[in-house]
């Protein structure tokens, strides 16, 4: 503790000069009630890394990472799509494939229709064309918001016939991945769908083109298992929570304490999974320039 | 017939059914094993090697669980880590190169859930046995014998034929899992098990699977001697298919195409 001097002063006059060093203890003595903002259009978030808070405008106009620390906010696919296609490119595909329910699983045909309200998405990847700094290529962008990006049916056959338009048109195929793995609700249909995008992506593949995936926070579980991890080029987000088990999973299968570090990004790159950690910021130029890299060499 | 779904759980889980091994030792003449994925490790879970069935040269790759209990802890109680999926890779790519048809026998509740497994690519090595499995010119022909866990058991069952035991249950996740996710309760893991609908007869209904075989004389001789049959009768068949590759895509392709 600092020793502290005792020194009265009125309400709304600056601390005493003595006192400066001692942090405040509670939301009064910040003088922070006086100072919070009253403006109801731009509400304040905390940032869940760093702690500090600031305008919601500040984040957005910082591409949803955090100003003060860099954390990289869970991303919406529009909002991901406004951040790097070209503007006025993008140009949607199969938005009319939607999840049904082969299963008849409990409670699953409820589930995606408060999912769709509540995400503004009809399923968990949005698929199109788009050019990226000038470079036209098919993109994929899943959407955390529609139950944590899970793979089913719907995902699967979007992505497969994205691979298959690509390798068609001989474009390159740029995804940007979340999600918590195959969808439950769907059984083996979903399980199936690893499969069938990977052999799209095999497909596209031998026609000499290029697949770059960006690994954003989480992906996991199947998706990890299928198509995030079988780009050419395989990019991450900082921070980013990547692996197949579900980290809770693991501690609690080995009963003991995870690893500093375990399942991010940089521990990936560590043990060489991914090719390189690039910060949203910078995401739309790398992923520009790579693909201006692969233009000439396919005929 | 008054099975539930979760009695068939209970049956493939059961530690006197038959394992991997046992179906290589009985069905297969002149195997021999070979060992590690070239790259860090040899996973005792996966069993590979060459044999013949009735007389061809094959690839067979199996998950084995064990039957003792210091036999299952030794095996990882059939839980592959990335270095069974990549011996499996390597021996198929082998069996490739030489011509050979892939006969598969997958029984495991899941791949390997730990921090090695993790920090040496559990989710990469899958993928590439995915997408490797599904240009492979050979014939494939997977059996699932017991437990069909997840992506660990689809990694292996890339397939120009899946054929499962009328006890075996093949699942996107375990019906454990499914109820304490669903209900917060593991202990209604019966229900979930009905409503994933993991069961052989499912799976075949819905054409994930082609064929059941018969459990009546399970471990028995006849039992052996049938599925002989039907391997060499069916890898006779798939060598004399032309566009393996191109129907193999196909088979998968249309997984969820009919339900959209």
């Amino acid at each position: 503790m600092v020793p502290m001097i005792y020194v009265s002063w009125k309400a709304g006059e600056r601390m005493p000069i003595l006192n400066f060093r001692r942090r405040p203890q509670n939301e009064l003595e910040r003088g922070g009630r006086s100072r919070a903002r009253v403006d109801q259009t731009d509400p304040e978030t905390t940032c869940p890394n760093c702690h500090r808070s600031m305008p919601v405008s500040s984040v957005w106009a910082n591409k949803n990472v955090c100003p003060g620390c860099g954390h990289h906010y869970r991303t919406g696919a529009r909002q991901r799509i406004r951040f790097l296609a070209d503007e006025g490119s993008f140009q949607e595909m199969f938005s009319d494939i939607v999840s049904e329910d082969p299963l008849k699983f409990p409670g699953y045909t409820r589930k995606l229709a408060v999912v769709g309200a509540a995400s503004n998405e009809n399923e968990a990847v949005v698929c199109g064309t788009a050019a990226i700094g000038g470079q036209k290529c098919c993109l994929f962008v899943m959407e955390p918001q529609f139950m944590m990006g899970s793979m089913g049916a719907a995902v699967g056959e979007r992505i497969t016939r994205l691979f298959e338009y690509a390798a068609e048109g001989g474009l390159p195929v740029v995804g940007f991945t979340v999600s918590g793995g195959a969808r439950m609700q769907e059984g083996l249909f979903s399980l199936m769908q690893m499969a069938k995008t990977s052999g799209a992506v095999l497909r596209h593949s031998e026609k000499g083109l290029l697949y770059l995936t960006v690994l954003t926070s989480p992906t996991t579980g199947g998706v990890t298992a299928s198509f995030a991890m079988e780009g050419d080029i395989i990019l991450a987000e900082p921070g980013a929570t990547i692996g197949f088990a579900g980290a809770r999973v693991v501690e609690q299968t080995t009963r003991k304490p995870l690893p500093k570090g375990f399942q991010t990004a940089e521990s990936m790159l560590e043990h060489g999974f991914v090719d390189a950690i690039v910060p949203r910021n910078r995401q739309r130029k790398v992923i520009a320039g790579i693909l201006r890299l692969h233009t000439g060499g396919v005929k | 017939m008054n099975r539930t779904a979760y009695d068939s759980v209970k049956t493939a889980r059961g530690n006197d059914r038959p394992t991997g091994l046992d179906y290589i030792k009985e069905i297969f003449s002149e195997f021999f094993e070979l060992h590690g994925d070239r790259r860090f490790a040899d996973d005792p879970a996966v069993v590979g090697g060459i044999a013949r069935l009735s007389g061809r040269p094959v690839t067979v790759i199996a998950i084995e669980k064990g039957h003792t209990v210091k036999e299952r802890a030794a095996r990882f109680f059939g839980a592959p880590g990335p270095e069974g999926y990549r011996k499996a890779l390597r021996l198929m790519k082998q069996a490739e190169k030489f011509g050979r048809p892939v006969i598969c026998f997958v029984d495991t509740s899941g791949a390997y859930c730990g921090v090695g497994a993790e920090e040496r690519g559990q989710g990469q090595a899958i993928a590439e046995n995915l997408m490797t499995m599904m240009g492979l010119s050979v014939p494939v022909i997977a059996v699932l014998i017991g437990e069909g866990g997840s992506g660990g058991a689809l990694a292996l069952a890339v397939a120009d034929r899946v054929w499962m035991l009328e006890n075996a249950i093949y699942s996107v996740i375990s019906p454990e899992g499914c109820a304490s996710i669903l209900w917060k309760d593991a202990g209604k893991a019966g229900e979930a098990a009905a409503c994933l609908k993991l069961t052989a007869q499912d799976a075949k209904a819905f054409g994930f699977a082609e064929e059941i075989i018969s459990e009546e004389q399970l471990g028995q001789q006849p039992f052996y001697a049938e599925l002989r049959r039907k391997l060499a009768e069916e890898t006779e068949i798939l060598l004399n298919t032309p566009d393996l590759k191109e129907k193999r895509y196909e088979r998968f392709r249309a997984f969820g195409r009919s339900s959209l």
